[in-house]
């Protein structure tokens, strides 16, 4: 049997890749719905539904009616079992015949800053729930006003327990016009960067999470699962401008010491002798043979060469697009090294030293200026002094606070001065090479998520607070 | 692969033919207009320009499948399959921990998952050599097809093998066979020995987070201390791409770059890139004989109890650990194709299915990791 008529059989086929998180406060129902996907997704295999089933019974979950509890099937390590908590962000796959899906579970309760900045900086959509009886909180604000300054592709916010308001249409109406409101206020979903779906939802009965409900029939949207389907990932919306990206990892130059698998399968040994491609991950953005392209390094000015070929472990490509892993080769002998990067052509501006940034403070040690930490981005590190701290951010209100420091959880601006210049953008258009790293020199702890932002007076936009 | 490598459970959805099916062809478009529109420019040249109803509109389109007509004569790039996407994540982290480490290792037993992180890394490094030695904690009681399989793979490729022995440690008295004869979690001691007298500072794994409960929480680097010990506690978090590698002496790091393959993703791979592996992943007809609901092979080390009748069946193995531990399962899967076929129907984890030492305790892989395990 081929391959292709096997997958077939079995509703199979070549999907792509999702990669989603979800956010919630406590008690919303965030654990029931993750619950209810992997199951209703057939995610959940027997063995792991029959201890799920054992254990809600012993726990007598549904009274006498019975039933499974679904939160069950997120329950994590033995830690957090003990103590009912959730410890940190857990991982979650499912598949459907479109898609494959990755989900980044973060709790919401404790460190729910630190949590929502990991699980959706690399998420294309991020699922908030909101407890239709309770309606927007400070904590929907709080973590709306994190996926807006994460640059979120696509922000859904599920209203759950909507069967525990009758199925109330006003009262759906009212949340979303709250949840509108506060888009609003923050740019989300107006901006042409993210955009914004609200969906009501029962995750306990399954209602409108993986089939439209017909005890909502006065919503006409899609059901939570179709959307995750159909969304495009941020790489697609990404993938066809002209904003080539290249942070280059390596270089590969085997100079005669070639993979003797690939000399068995007849690799050309005198035409690899000079080989020498740089190898990386296109982090934006897509790249053709002949294009030409800037590369920027550390102390050079900014050279333009042209793209002579992109291989792919012995394919030779024409084109290649972001998130692909190639090496490239160009056309001119250039002195390039791990941490340069290579762009399309005349689209960067010259590295600084100076940087404007918003950072997430995600450790106990808490930030003061003039530390000294060290600065990860792209494929460099670098040493850095922390200058300033220009303020805080107040998550209620969307106000910045006079601050001197950030504690963790907070999240505030920032003046650094780096040791090296880096070829930094603006977080706001490249969700990439505006990101980095803020580590502790001492015991190379993560301190802080980075996200580039203008210097000041360069046309920094009014509209966005954060 | 071996134990170390190879345990995980699956959670694989099988999919379900009642989702309805919408044109690829008008999603495409879609997102091809949605690039072009308004907020492309945008991306493109910096500045926010006011609301975007064309792209909410376009997406909505798109959820009600609208929008296919529009689709015929335009062509886009092809955007990647989920394995294209996940080959490339997984290089992008092989390479990342060859730059800012010393001394990388690869743990490769032969088992599927290790085999697929050795082809991975041969990718990454093309035409280049593999620029790491390869470890392998051998229990004494492994299959012997799969220590052959290993032996003649790091001969292809022309890799120094390592190999750490727990049968040296239980000669020389520094462990203790276990009463129920497995030894699995025997592997710690001879593994961290290994990696401290080789002074390896990364070591690649090929564990997954759909295997079990505590992997899902792991993260694709993970900072273990001098006693090889995991905090789940206290990790960094994990931002974007960005892997922070940092470490102080005595401590080293695990690598997982295939953190979010699923069992079915590793197979599909597999079958697509044509990689080999030890045969009895495949179903071939063995002595066997029930325990734990297990079919056990017999072997030098797994022998059955009186009561225990044995019986020729045709069986394949879906991880290849120990043989004190490990079973087969019953199947009639002869290729790679067939496997994909059955791993995408089963309805029991991998490690549900085939590992009596993940059965000792729910809780038993956190136990086993947050003391140095793989």
């Amino acid at each position: 049997m081929s391959t292709e008529t096997a997958l077939l059989e079995t509703g199979l086929r070549e999907s792509t890749l999702f990669r989603f998180a979800t956010a919630g406060s406590v008690d919303d129902g965030k654990s029931t719905l993750v619950g209810r996907l992997l199951h209703d997704s057939k995610a959940i295999l027997a063995d792991q539904l029959d201890a799920v089933a054992r254990t809600s019974a012993d726990r007598g979950f549904g009274g006498e009616k019975g039933g499974i509890d679904l939160a069950l099937l997120t329950d994590g390590l033995r830690a957090e079992r003990e103590q009912g908590i959730t410890i940190d962000v857990a991982y979650r796959y499912f598949a459907t015949d479109r898609r494959s899906f990755i989900l980044a579970d973060c709790p919401g309760h404790v460190q729910y800053t630190k949590n929502t900045v990991t699980g959706a900086s690399t998420a294309d959509a991020v699922v908030v729930l909101i407890d239709a009886r309770k309606g927007v909180l400070e904590q929907t604000r709080r973590h709306l006003s994190v996926l807006q300054l994460l640059r979120v592709a696509h922000v859904i916010v599920a209203v759950n327990k909507i069967d525990l308001v009758d199925f109330s249409e006003d009262v759906f109406r009212g949340i979303e016009a709250d949840v509108q409101q506060v888009a609003r206020e923050l740019g989300l979903g107006s901006d042409g960067i993210s955009d914004l779906l609200v969906i009501p939802v029962s995750a306990l009965d399954g209602d409108n999470v993986v089939e439209r409900s017909d005890r909502t029939p006065w919503y006409t949207g899609p059901a939570l699962l179709e959307v995750l389907e159909t969304l495009p990932a941020a790489d697609e919306l990404e993938s066809h401008l002209e904003s080539f990206r290249f942070p280059v990892q390596l270089v590969i130059r085997p100079q005669g010491a070639l993979a003797p698998d690939a000399v068995a399968g007849g690799l050309d040994v005198e035409a690899y002798r000079d080989y020498r491609a740089y190898a990386g991950q296109i982090t934006e953005g897509s790249v053709r043979v002949g294009d030409k392209v800037t590369v920027l390094s550390p102390g050079h000015e900014p050279r333009t060469t042209t793209v002579k070929g992109i291989d792919f472990a012995g394919r030779e490509l024409e084109e290649a697009a972001a998130p692909q892993s190639v090496a490239i080769r160009l056309a001119e002998e250039i002195d390039i090294a791990r941490g340069d990067t290579i762009a399309a052509a005349g689209t960067v501006r010259e590295a600084s030293q100076d940087l404007y940034a918003a950072l997430c403070w995600l450790s106990p040690k808490p930030l003061r200026e003039g530390a000294k930490v060290l600065v990860k981005h792209g494929t460099r590190t670098v040493q850095a002094l922390v200058r300033s701290v220009s303020g805080k951010l107040d998550l209620a209100t969307f106000k910045l606070e006079q601050a001197s420091g950030l504690e963790l959880n907070d999240i505030g601006h920032a003046q650094l001065r780096l040791a090296a210049p880096l070829p930094l953008e603006n977080y706001l258009h490249h969700r990439r090479t505006g990101a980095f790293l803020v580590i502790d020199p001492i015991d190379g702890n993560t301190l802080a998520a980075g996200l580039v932002k203008d210097h000041p007076g360069d046309h920094e936009d009014e509209r966005y607070v954060i | 692969m071996s134990t170390y490598t190879t345990n995980e459970d699956t959670e694989l959805s099988v999919l379900e033919e009642d989702l309805a099916e919408t044109s690829d062809a008008a999603h495409g478009v879609a997102s091809k207009v949605l690039a072009e529109g308004p907020d492309a420019s945008l991306r493109a040249s910096g500045r926010p320009q006011p609301l975007s109803e064309p792209r909410a509109e376009l997406i909505e389109d798109q959820l009600r499948g609208e929008g296919a007509e529009a689709a015929s004569g335009v062509s886009t790039p092809e955007r990647l399959s989920s394995l294209d996407t996940l080959e490339s994540e997984a290089i992008h982290i092989i390479r990342e921990v060859v730059s800012e480490f010393e001394r990388p290792a690869l743990l490769f037993s032969g088992g599927k998952d290790s085999v697929v992180m050795l082809h991975l890394a041969t990718k990454a490094f093309w035409p280049g050599k593999v620029p790491f030695p390869v470890l392998h904690v051998d229990t004494g009681h492994n299959f012997p097809e799969v220590i052959d399989f290993r032996d003649r793979t790091v001969e292809r490729l022309g890799l120094k093998l390592v190999v750490g022995s727990v049968q040296e440690f239980i000669d020389r008295g520094e462990l203790a066979e276990r009463a129920d004869g497995t030894r699995n979690p025997l592997q710690t001691v001879p593994l961290l020995d290994a990696i401290q007298r080789n002074k390896f500072d990364a070591v690649f794994g090929g564990g997954r987070r759909d295997e079990d409960k505590a992997r899902a929480k792991e993260r694709i680097l993970s900072l273990r201390d001098e006693f090889g010990q995991w905090d789940p506690r206290n990790q960094r978090p994990e931002l974007w791409n960005l892997y922070n590698g940092r470490h102080t002496v005595g401590q080293h790091v695990r690598a997982f770059p295939i953190s979010n393959w699923t069992e079915l993703d590793v197979w599909r791979y597999i079958e697509r890139e044509g990689i080999e592996l030890p045969s009895l992943y495949y179903a071939h007809e063995r002595e066997v004989f029930q325990r734990d609901g297990m079919w056990r092979a017999v072997g030098e080390v797994s022998q059955p109890k009186p009561h225990e009748d044995v019986i020729t069946k045709l069986v394949r193995y879906r991880t290849v650990g120990d043989m004190s531990c490990t079973g087969a399962v019953e199947s009639d899967a002869r290729t790679v194709a067939d496997v994909v076929v059955e791993v995408a129907a089963s309805t029991l984890t991998e490690r549900g299915a085939t590992r009596a030492d993940d059965r000792i305790s729910e809780a038993a892989m956190e136990d086993r990791k947050k003391d140095g395990y793989f």
